[in-house]
């Protein structure tokens, strides 16, 4: 019994002990959880609070209401408009299948929709929005309406989108806006920043261009989600900015009839105030109705558009690149008088075509012009005294005054991304480019706006705007607003002597307004409405012996090698204000194609100069 | 004979018995029980749903069962030792062969009326097999290797069986239960010294054989930030609502992150998470501070009792209920990897709540019957 009871005290010794150790572990232990539980809670509270914030609020951006773009007047000529939408959730629906099919025969989507449609839906989470048609008709999106009551789950939204009201009359000043692709969100920091799905951003034109000021920025609504991504409940909605709304110089009016004179030709107007430089306006046919593009061009559309040989999608009056032709004329004129190379007398005598270094330039008239000094040599546009004259100026002097006169580089610097430089040429250039010397030759046919020399409609309009207002330096513009202040103080000669810029103009005058006239038939009498012009006739291809002889008419002659008819003018004579350049592809003749344009033209844009003025008053008296 | 009075004691009659009860430890238990039920609530979004429903009747039926469990005589609890562990073992066989299976391991029976989890219970009856084990051996004999090499193999056919379910956490404690026995019981300290330096050395070679999942969760405990949406997530949205609980906490039922479903297993394992994030550093605290009290009664209960029997599963219950707790908040707060352990009475989940009650009825039965000696 002892040794037991010994035995049980030194048992009980041991637990006691060993109880002693782990009571005292044990309370360490507490301390290390307390410890760290102050840690989490109390030391880094601030850190965790955040981190839980983070994890349960998210932001949910809207697209943000694009400005739109107005006319001089004010009319809207890129707006918004309500879109009818449908949108479907599709964990709201009890029965998707049936919703869905019900909605094909409502809709009458075609099968190809309709499996975009489910594709778009597998894609997406159940809880997101499938948006099942974006732009409905008003009897669609009534015809819905109407049977709401068994399409559960489908909710008919109004959702703002672009709209161009104008269709193809300003697609290319303005282009046009589509959905964003990954191009434009990597390259443009304001659209990566803004990005929604289905925004839609500028492809094009000033669309493009001023997209930073347009896009304006996102409503955002901050809803508390749960783990997966589920809204709970909104905490906040904070409203977004509206785009600017961007005022152009563009008269509609004139716009329209620039459209409507180039109906169913290739080719380009634009017109100019000849002392602020803005564009009065600027085509470029054909066209194309960019509400096309907005929701998505279709592919036969797009075909259609594309495979058009007039180009559509070509800017004429900014990207294209054609010879000048005699429109050239008055500033081989006016270099030649600036340069003392001749006086306003300087007499040649046109027999038809001039032999000259091996070669034979012909003259557009066979049998000649006879003796011709400058004003009538302009008014007939003889080529023989251009010849003549510009072999005795010389290229170099020549381009010296053509790029002085805006040719040969971009008229809106950055605005378009697309617009081309032209091309003026000098012996400097042919030899960096072409590796060759310059030959004498090629000095009398760019005195005619042939051979190497390129400009584009706009620099011509340019060109004859800056010859119109007396030879000073004027800088086009599109856009109002735009901080252009500075440039307009200042008023620049580009001439030498101004004798010499009134001497171009009256020659000009005389090829309009008298007898033997290239541009006679199109005059104006009435002193309000006369304008004094230049005719051109661009040839698309070398004229060789035999077409000389066969000497078609233009009917005659394939599309494609028919000459492009130019004209450029400014009016009304007596107090000039508006200069305009034509171009017509392939329209075989300046004088019979171009100039009659440009007499409609004048009348309108004349017309509406007081009308024009009255706002430009009122905007000063607002300030 | 008569003077043996002291052994009369034997038939206590009922208010005696409940006279003897320890209320601090039924209170603490009660309301532990009561926060355990208001978290549950929370987690079910702030209505009486099935979790809750499910919770409020277990507890009641096991603290029913538990208080009925007191007023059996130590001695009972005493003879059944060496039955109910091999009844559970057999269980566990039984779970091996024919165990449902859920989310790939196969843990539950189907025992008709109820599914049960018998490594749970094994958690508990293991203590009471290695007590009664040890209850009249002499302190000379524990260290022999027959009685070493006994235990052990007590300890692990049940770890086995856990492990091949498999759920390591779970076999684990059920190995720590066992390993407390044997401490209490005076097996010479260099055996735990030679175990701890043996299980420090092969780490890399068990964590060489783990499961990847387990593999991905040592992983991500030691770096939660390496995947943050896969395994480190559990880790990574547990801090994050324990600690923007604050001092204060969120307030009752305003948790965002279990709210919200940030929280992984918040009925479970994750319970703390969410009270901790709803009652803050204070609530945490006030907890803490109850399992400490309940901890401290049990170990006084083995302390004032008179059977050597009692008293080693008082303390081993008492060092198992603290590791139970110490591992599932360590767990939630980022300190240990993460392994499935409930929180005793707080989680919700039968089979541990049983065999918790199971534990503390038995311990208060040694409480009640603390006189009582055993042969």
């Amino acid at each position: 019994m002892i040794s037991s009871s010994s035995d049980n005290v030194t048992r009980l010794n041991s637990i006691n002990r060993r109880m002693f150790i782990t009571s005292s572990l044990k309370f360490f232990i507490m301390v290390g959880i307390v410890s760290r539980l102050f840690f989490l809670q109390v030391k880094e509270n601030k850190k965790y609070l955040t981190l839980s914030d983070k994890n349960r609020i998210r932001e949910w951006k809207l697209a943000p209401v694009r400005g739109e773009f107005r006319d001089y007047f004010g009319n809207v000529i890129a707006g918004n408009f309500e879109a009818y939408q449908l949108h479907v959730i599709p964990e709201q629906v009890e029965d998707f299948r049936y919703v869905i099919y019900r909605l094909k025969d409502l809709l009458e989507l075609s099968d190809k929709q309709f499996n975009k449609i489910l594709k778009r839906k597998r894609e997406n989470k159940p809880w997101e929005t499938l948006i099942v048609s974006d732009n409905l008709s008003w009897e669609k999106f009534s015809k819905i309406n109407n049977h709401l009551y068994d399409l559960n789950g489908v909710k008919p939204v109004i959702s703002i989108s672009r709209n161009y009201p104008y269709k193809e009359d300003f697609t290319h000043v303005i282009g046009y806006v589509s959905q964003a692709n990954e191009v434009d969100i990597e390259n443009t920091s304001i659209i990566k920043k803004n990005f929604v799905p289905g925004l839609k951003v500028g492809k094009i034109g000033l669309e493009k261009t001023f997209e930073e000021k347009l896009i304006g920025s996102n409503d955002i609504e901050r809803y508390e989600v749960n783990a997966y991504g589920r809204r709970i409940s909104q905490l906040e909605f904070q409203k977004g900015e509206r785009g600017k709304t961007l005022k152009l110089t563009i008269d509609t009016k004139v716009q329209q009839l620039a459209n409507e004179l180039l109906k169913d030709q290739a080719g380009s107007i634009c017109v100019m105030d000849i002392y602020t430089g803005s564009i009065i306006a600027m085509h470029s046919s054909p066209s194309f109705d960019p509400n096309l593009f907005v929701f998505g061009i279709s592919q036969d559309e797009w075909q259609m558009i594309r495979n058009n040989p007039m180009k559509p999608l070509l800017n004429k009056t900014l990207q294209g690149n054609y010879s000048p032709g005699s429109t050239i004329k008055p500033i081989v004129a006016l270099s030649a008088l600036e340069n003392g190379i001749i006086n306003p007398n300087f007499t040649v005598r046109c027999t038809g075509k001039t032999e000259m270094y091996d070669q034979t330039y012909h003259c557009w008239k066979k049998e000649g012009h006879g003796y011709m000094n400058l004003r009538n040599a302009m008014k007939q546009s003889c080529d023989t005294y251009f010849y003549e004259i510009a072999r005795k100026l010389g290229v170099d002097k020549l381009s010296e005054t053509a790029k002085k006169f805006g040719l040969g580089k971009k008229v809106f610097g950055n605005l378009f991304e697309i617009e081309k430089d032209g091309l003026i040429p000098n012996t400097q250039w042919k030899k960096n480019v072409l590796g060759k010397g310059w030959l004498l030759g090629e000095t009398m046919i760019t005195g005619i706006g042939q051979g190497y020399i390129q400009t584009t409609p706009i620099q011509l309009c340019l060109m004859t705007a800056q010859i119109a207002n007396g030879g000073y330096k004027i800088y086009p513009n599109l856009v109002i607003n735009e901080d252009n202040s500075e440039k307009l103080d200042k008023f620049i000669p580009l001439y030498k002597n101004s004798k010499n810029m009134r001497i171009i103009q009256d020659a000009m005058f005389s090829s309009t307004n008298e007898v033997m006239g290239t541009s006679y038939r199109s005059r104006i009498d009435n002193i309000r409405y006369q304008f004094a012009g230049k005719t051109g006739t661009a040839q698309v291809k070398k004229i060789t012996e035999k077409d000389r002889e066969l000497d078609l008419k233009t009917f005659q002659i394939p599309y494609e090698e028919r000459d492009h008819a130019l004209y450029v003018a400014f009016g009304p004579y007596k107090q000039p204000r508006y200069a305009l350049s034509i171009l017509v592809e392939h329209g075989g003749n300046g004088s019979t194609t171009a100039a009659p344009m440009a007499k409609r033209l004048f009348k309108l844009v004349i017309d509406r100069h007081e009308l024009r003025e009255s706002i430009k008053n009122k905007r000063y008296m607002d300030i | 004979m008569y003077q043996h009075s002291r052994l009369n004691k034997n038939n206590l009659d009922i208010l005696q018995k409940v006279k003897n009860f320890d209320y601090i430890l039924l209170i603490c238990i009660l309301l532990l029980g009561f926060i355990s039920l208001a978290t549950m609530y929370s987690t079910d979004g702030g209505q009486i749903l099935f979790h809750t429903k499910s919770h409020f009747i277990k507890l009641t039926v096991f603290t029913v069962m538990m208080i009925f469990f007191s007023f059996i005589n130590i001695k009972y609890w005493f003879s059944i030792g060496y039955l109910s562990y091999l009844g559970i073992a057999v269980l566990l066989i039984c779970t091996y062969f024919f165990g449902i299976t859920s989310s790939g391991s196969k843990r539950w029976i189907d025992l008709y009326f109820i599914n049960l989890q018998p490594s749970e219970l094994m958690k508990i009856f293991i203590i009471l097999c290695l007590a009664k084990y040890f209850h009249r051996m002499k302190l000379q004999n524990v260290n022999s290797i027959y009685t070493i090499l006994t235990s052990l193999i007590i300890i692990l056919l049940p770890m086995g069986l856990v492990i091949v379910q498999p759920d390591l956490g779970t076999s684990i404690l059920i190995a720590i239960s066992g390993i407390a026995v044997l401490w209490f019981a005076g097996v010479n300290y260099k055996y735990f010294i030679y175990t701890l330096l043996g299980f420090v050395i092969s780490l890399p070679f068990i964590i060489a054989f783990l499961k990847p999942y387990q593999k991905l969760r040592v992983l991500s405990f030691l770096n939660p930030d390496r995947d943050p949406l896969g395994a480190g997530y559990q880790i990574i949205q547990s801090k994050i609502a324990v600690g923007s609980g604050g001092v204060f906490g969120k307030g009752f039922l305003k948790g965002t992150q279990s709210y919200l479903e940030f929280l992984p297993e918040k009925h479970t394992d994750f319970i703390f998470t969410l009270f901790s994030e709803e009652f803050g550093f204070i609530g945490s605290a006030v907890l803490l501070l109850i399992y400490a009290i309940i901890i401290y009664r049990i170990v006084a209960i083995g302390a004032n009792s008179r059977s050597y029997f009692a008293k080693i599963f008082c303390y081993s219950f008492g060092a198992s209920i603290f590791v139970y707790i110490t591992i599932n908040m360590s767990m939630v707060l980022g300190l240990l990897p993460i392994v499935g352990s409930p929180l005793p009475i707080m989680s919700y989940g039968g089979s541990s709540m049983l065999a918790t009650m199971t534990g503390f009825g038995i311990v208060m039965s040694s409480r009640v019957h603390n006189q009582q000696s055993i042969a």
